[in-house]
């Protein structure tokens, strides 16, 4: 699952050029994520500057 | 039907829309944003020789401070300093300059549009035919000779049309600033760049002065690393009595592509620029020059297209090998040293500055010199490996 912090968000776009699968999108409430795309890589993750975004391992 | 569709209002959005308009093509220029230029994704930086080359008449209030010199500190807290001809440089206020160039753009005849999203686009045969938008909810359709994307490091409008233009991870620097007032700043008319491991991996922390008591102070870290960018700015602010007692006026973030230069970045009826194409020069992360210059070759080779009525592939790719020739090979040789830099320890940076000059790293900027560089390395063992590549 991704999961964004909306407090943190600073809607800078960054996250969305760096997704291999163009699942992410910037829209004007925040980043929304298209979970069917989502290889769950962690890119978008470990680049996010102020942390804003988590992905966590779906339950089984 | 129009001429051309520009998609982003960015300087390399609107560069190739002046440009376009004033040789009479219908252009219109779409944004997302519901006001152009802000908030601010930049630090501000701009070489008023690029302002000069563009023959940008900068109103006044575009640029916040003159600059005349970078100090470039190294871990130890050495310094090497670059002094440029009378104020080479200049800190923007980029909220103003970017709607000043959309201003420019309208008056010699594009039609722009805030708060318009393109969604999509229109294909026949596989060919990009125009665009699918959206301004205020309602939704629009719009047909295009030509289409060109400049939608900045977001850059979706690139991969919807066929060119993969997503950033390798490791090749992305991972940006935050603050915007601070009531800082003490030595000398207003000088920039001042930390390199460090500790500091900034991979990349490094800078203050841009916006006034006597202002500045930009933010970082690019590169890579995966412990901490987020955040936490290693406030980690720097902490460290500097002079920032410490600040405020903050504006927090901004972004990626800043440094590396992974594209080959091919058109297709038939398509071409992209700016930081959508990684037109960024990767040791300094500076886009506001490279973005302009792209948009007026962009519109050099588009308005040949548009002349002959062929805006195919081919004819279009006269645009790559200008771009090339002209900006890509140059940054290509940047691209090399900021390879080499990432690999050296706080120990190597400190080496360096020991014996580098201002001019060496203006050089190393612009991707010139590289073998004096490689050279220097050379001195260290264990750096003999990486300078090899300089060669
Ligand atoms: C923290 C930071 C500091 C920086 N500091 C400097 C500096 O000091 N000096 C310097 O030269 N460069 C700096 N840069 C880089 C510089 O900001 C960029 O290189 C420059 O803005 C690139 O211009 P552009 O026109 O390509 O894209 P942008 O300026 O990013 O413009 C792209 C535009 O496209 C719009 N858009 C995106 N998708 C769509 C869509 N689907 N529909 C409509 N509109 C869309 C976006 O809203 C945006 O306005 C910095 C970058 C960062 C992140
Ligand atoms: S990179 Fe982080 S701050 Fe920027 S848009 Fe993505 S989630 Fe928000
Ligand atoms: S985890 Fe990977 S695939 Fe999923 S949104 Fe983030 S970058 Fe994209």
């Amino acid at each position: 699952m991704f999961k964004l912090n909306e407090d943190k968000c600073l809607r800078c776009g960054g996250c969305v050029g760096i997704c291999p699968v163009a699942a992410l999108e910037l829209t004007e409430t925040g980043i929304v994520c298209n979970e069917e795309k989502c290889i769950k890589c962690g890119n978008c993750e470990s680049f996010c500057p102020v942390a804003a975004i988590k992905i966590e391992k779906d339950k089984k | 039907m129009r001429d051309v569709i520009i998609v982003g209002a960015g300087p390399g959005g609107s560069a190739a829309a002046k440009y376009l308009a004033e040789k009479g093509y219908d252009v219109a220029l779409y944004e997302k944003r519901q006001e152009i230029g802000a908030p601010k994704r930049c630090a501000e930086g701009f070489s008023l020789a690029g302002a000069k080359e563009f023959n940008l008449d900068l109103p006044k209030n575009c640029i916040r401070q003159k600059i005349n010199s970078s100090r470039v500190y190294s871990p130890n807290g050495n310094f090497v300093e670059i002094n440029y001809e009378v104020d080479g440089g200049c800190i923007l206020e980029r909220k103003v300059f970017d709607k000043w160039l959309v201003e420019e753009a309208v008056r010699k005849g594009a039609k722009v549009q805030a708060k318009t999203t393109i969604t999509g686009l229109l294909k026949e045969n596989g060919k990009v035919v125009g665009v699918k938008g959206e301004f205020f909810g309602e939704k629009f359709e719009e047909r295009c000779k030509m289409l060109i994307a400049s939608d900045g490091i977001e850059s979706k409008i690139s991969r919807m049309a066929g060119l993969n233009t997503a950033c390798n991870p490791n090749l992305v620097d991972s940006g935050v600033q603050f915007e601070m007032a009531g800082i003490d700043i030595e000398d207003q008319k000088k920039i001042y760049l930390y390199f460090g491991n500790e500091i900034a991996p991979g990349g490094y922390c800078w203050v841009f002065p916006k006034g006597k008591d202002i500045a930009n102070v933010g970082i690019g870290v590169l890579g995966r690393n412990n901490l987020p960018a955040i936490k290693y700015l406030e980690k720097f602010i902490e460290s500097k009595k002079e920032l410490k007692k600040g405020s903050i006026l504006e927090v901004n973030s972004g990626g800043i592509p440094v590396g992974g230069l594209l080959q091919k970045m058109t297709l038939d009826n398509f071409l992209v620029v700016g930081d959508a194409a990684h037109q960024v020069n990767p040791i300094h992360g500076g886009g506001l020059y490279e973005a302009q210059f792209a948009g007026r070759i962009a519109a050099e080779a588009v308005d040949e297209a548009l002349k002959r009525g062929d805006t195919s592939e081919k004819q279009l790719s006269k645009y790559n090998k200008e771009w090339w020739e002209q900006r890509g090979n140059h940054l290509r040789n940047v691209e090399k040293l900021k390879e080499v830099f990432k690999k050296l320890s706080d120990e190597d940076l400190n080496f360096l500055s020991e014996n580098l000059k201002g001019n060496n790293l203006a050089d190393f900027c612009e991707g010139i010199n590289l073998k004096f560089f490689g050279k220097l390395l050379m001195k260290r063992p264990h750096l003999i490996k990486f300078a090899k590549s300089l060669f």
